[in-house]
């Protein structure tokens, strides 16, 4: 029974193909934009997590000026290699601290060359960004102090650079410094948002200082809390410690910003559900529409076919019998109304993805979620068209002309 | 204990009225029918228009009910049941054949014979195989597949009569099966029903306003307002 219902469905949707097309187009619309946020919003969460381990542990970073990165600081004094240290010998609960400037240069060995970013900093910078050095060994404190020439090859550069030669021990160039290589970083690969990371060198700080930027200022200085300890505590402590620093007295406003990865994925996150809730009520505004389209369209079918149902109630179908070819009729429509939607919004993730270079990132269960709700959405809508046709007088429908 | 004389009759009506409306726009369209048909019977019934033949028809064939008086159908009181309970009984015992032929458009003639075997959940090669030869008893084989816009009013009327008999009823109920057919057709249909009658033992019940058409039947009964005026048997007509 079910079978023929099914077959009786296809066929009177198929006879008013472009009706129904358009009558589910509610559904479609609803229905690809919940596949379509769902499935950026994955890539655009899947991206700040990644971003995040990228970084380290318990990172706090420390910059001049307020406001989010591009926004204009005013008179924001730099900040000096003695803010990192007194950072270091002041504030508790830290594993490391680096002062970081960086820069593109270009380095050369040989007849091979490369651009890239060049990190002034000291021997803590890769314990902060949780690297490790696969070949030689990290900056020597005496380095970093003596502002030495050496540097820290990232697998990029060592890669083009010396292809299978070994580099530690030989010179490069940076711009016009000559530099000793004393290890190779670790692989680390592209970050979420598609730059490679391993295309760096790093140098200590007092070095790129005198040879390559020619000033004393730190860029940024970042921080990395100790194992265990509440990253809001080293955040309050270290703000603390440069309001009294730099002489901001009480009421003024900090001339810097002291902020923790965390926070700042938290804030992230949260305006991505924000979004995703935004999103997720246009898409039930439109699901209903979608489904009142079905039901509207479910009467109208009801109304030209009182003949038919009729005949079916006169030759012996039951009130239950023609529930349920109605009800199936719906519910096909509505599923495939939702089967259109599912691609349209996989294709609009998908372009959307490539043009925001997010990771395509589908969810099955949203996916079969959205194809049961737009099941859902046929019953609900279509019981009540279904429900009319199966209450018909025979004697009163079989007179309609 | 099935020692009385006589099997019930296949349908009695005891004081059946129907009524339409209420209040000042009431309509009684039967008033105190009395009337018992015996399994085997060929009865024309007649009147003239608006005189309660469809209303007694549709009582009959359960898609109306009473509104006062009693039907039973073998003997089971109709009023009792709900009406998927009417709907099982007319379409286990009671086959219907309208004026209007009443087939499905767009659908072929094997599939508007079948349709009623789909509603008893008959599995598909057999409700074509019981659909093929009923189209054959009413000699439209090789026409399965033409839709009823491809088939001509008698044609169409012998569609529905196969799929009124492809259930094996006990009861074929006919209301003016001939109203829309020329006087050749007409003849062709009513051998086909005296067939069905005289050679399956089918009840057959049929709605007529023409005399010729009535002579058919061995048993006349004649409508006035709601009443029955009169009720007899005739000859069968020579042929
Ligand atoms: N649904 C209805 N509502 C109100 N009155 C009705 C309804 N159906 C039938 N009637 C009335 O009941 C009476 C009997 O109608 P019925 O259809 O049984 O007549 P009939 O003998 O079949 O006539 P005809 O030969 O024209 O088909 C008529 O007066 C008719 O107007
Ligand atoms: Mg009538």
């Amino acid at each position: 029974m079910l079978g023929e219902a099914l077959l009786l469905a296809l066929v009177a949707i198929r006879r008013n193909l472009l009706r129904s097309f358009l009558t589910v187009l509610g559904v479609v619309i609803g229905v690809a934009a919940v596949i379509a946020m769902v499935t950026i919003g994955n890539g655009a969460t899947a991206r700040i997590t990644a971003e995040l381990s990228g970084l380290g542990n318990n990172l706090l970073f420390v910059t001049p000026g307020q406001g989010g990165p591009g926004a204009p600081s005013l008179e924001a004094r730099a900040f000096a290699v003695s803010d990192a240290e007194a950072i270091r010998d002041q504030v508790g609960g830290i594993q490391a601290v680096a002062p970081v400037s960086r820069t593109t240069a270009t380095v050369v060995y040989g007849s091979e060359s490369r651009s890239t970013t060049v990190v002034g900093s000291t021997a803590d910078y890769i314990a902060t960004q949780a690297w490790t050095v696969a070949l030689g060994r990290n900056l020597l404190d005496s380095e970093v102090r003596g502002g030495r020439a050496v540097c820290l090859l990232g697998e990029t550069v060592r890669k083009e650079l010396f292809g299978i030669a070994d580099p530690v021990g030989a010179a490069v160039r940076v711009k016009t410094v000559s530099c000793q290589v004393v290890g190779v970083l670790a692989a680390k690969g592209q970050s979420a948002g598609g730059s490679d990371q391993d295309d760096t060198i790093v140098m200590p700080l007092k070095a790129f200082q005198r040879r390559l930027s020619g000033t004393n200022t730190v860029a940024t200085i970042l921080i990395s809390a100790a194992d265990g300890v509440d990253t809001a505590k080293v955040q309050a402590a270290t703000t603390d410690l440069f309001r009294e620093r730099r002489g901001i007295q009480a009421g003024e406003k900090d001339d810097f910003a002291v902020r923790d990865m965390r926070q700042i994925v938290q804030t992230m996150t949260a305006t991505t559900t924000v979004l995703t809730g935004l999103l997720g009520a246009v898409a039930a505004v439109s699901l209903v529409v979608g489904g009142i389209g079905i039901m509207n369209i479910m009467l109208v079918s009801v109304t030209e076919r009182t003949r038919e149902i009729g005949i079916r109630l006169a030759i012996g179908a039951l009130e239950h019998q023609v529930l349920t070819q109605f009800l199936v009729e719906a519910i096909v429509l509505s599923l495939f109304g939702g089967l259109v939607g599912i691609l349209l919004g996989l294709g609009l993730a998908f372009a959307a993805a490539q043009g925001l270079s997010l990771p395509f990132d589908v969810d099955p269960t949203i996916v079969v979620g959205a194809f049961l709700f737009s099941a859902l959405v046929g019953v609900a809508f279509g019981y009540f068209p279904a429900r009319r046709a199966a209450r018909l007088d025979p004697i009163e429908a079989l007179r309609r002309e | 204990m099935d020692a009385g004389p006589l099997p019930p009759p296949l349908i009695a009506l005891h004081n059946v009225s129907r009524v339409y409306g209420r209040g000042e726009a009431e309509v009684t369209a039967l008033a105190r029918v009395d009337l018992e048909i015996r399994q085997g019977e060929f009865v024309a019934i007649m009147g003239p228009s608006g005189s309660g033949k469809s209303t007694t028809m549709n009582i009959l064939g359960c898609l109306d009910t009473p509104s006062g008086g009693d039907y039973l159908f073998d003997g089971v009181p109709v009023g009792g049941l709900d009406r998927d309970g009417r709907t099982l009984l007319r379409r286990n015992f009671i086959g219907f054949v309208f004026q209007g032929f009443n087939l499905l458009p767009r659908t072929t003639a094997l599939e508007n014979v079948e349709l009623p075997l789909v509603y008893r959940g008959v599995k598909a090669d057999r409700r074509a195989d019981l659909a093929a030869r009923a189209l054959d008893r009413v000699g439209l084989a090789g026409r399965e597949d033409h839709t009823p816009s491809e088939l001509s009013g008698g044609q169409q009327q012998r569609v529905a009569i196969a799929r009124a008999i492809v259930t094996d009823p006990l009861l074929l109920l006919a209301d003016e099966p001939t109203g829309n057919l020329d006087t050749r057709t007409s003849g062709e249909i009513m051998d086909l029903l005296t067939a069905l009658n005289r050679d399956q033992g089918i009840t057959v019940i049929m709605v007529t306003h023409e005399p010729d058409i009535a002579a058919h039947a061995r048993r006349m009964v004649r409508f006035k307002d709601g009443r029955i005026e009169d009720d007899r048997r005739q000859p069968v007509l020579a042929r």
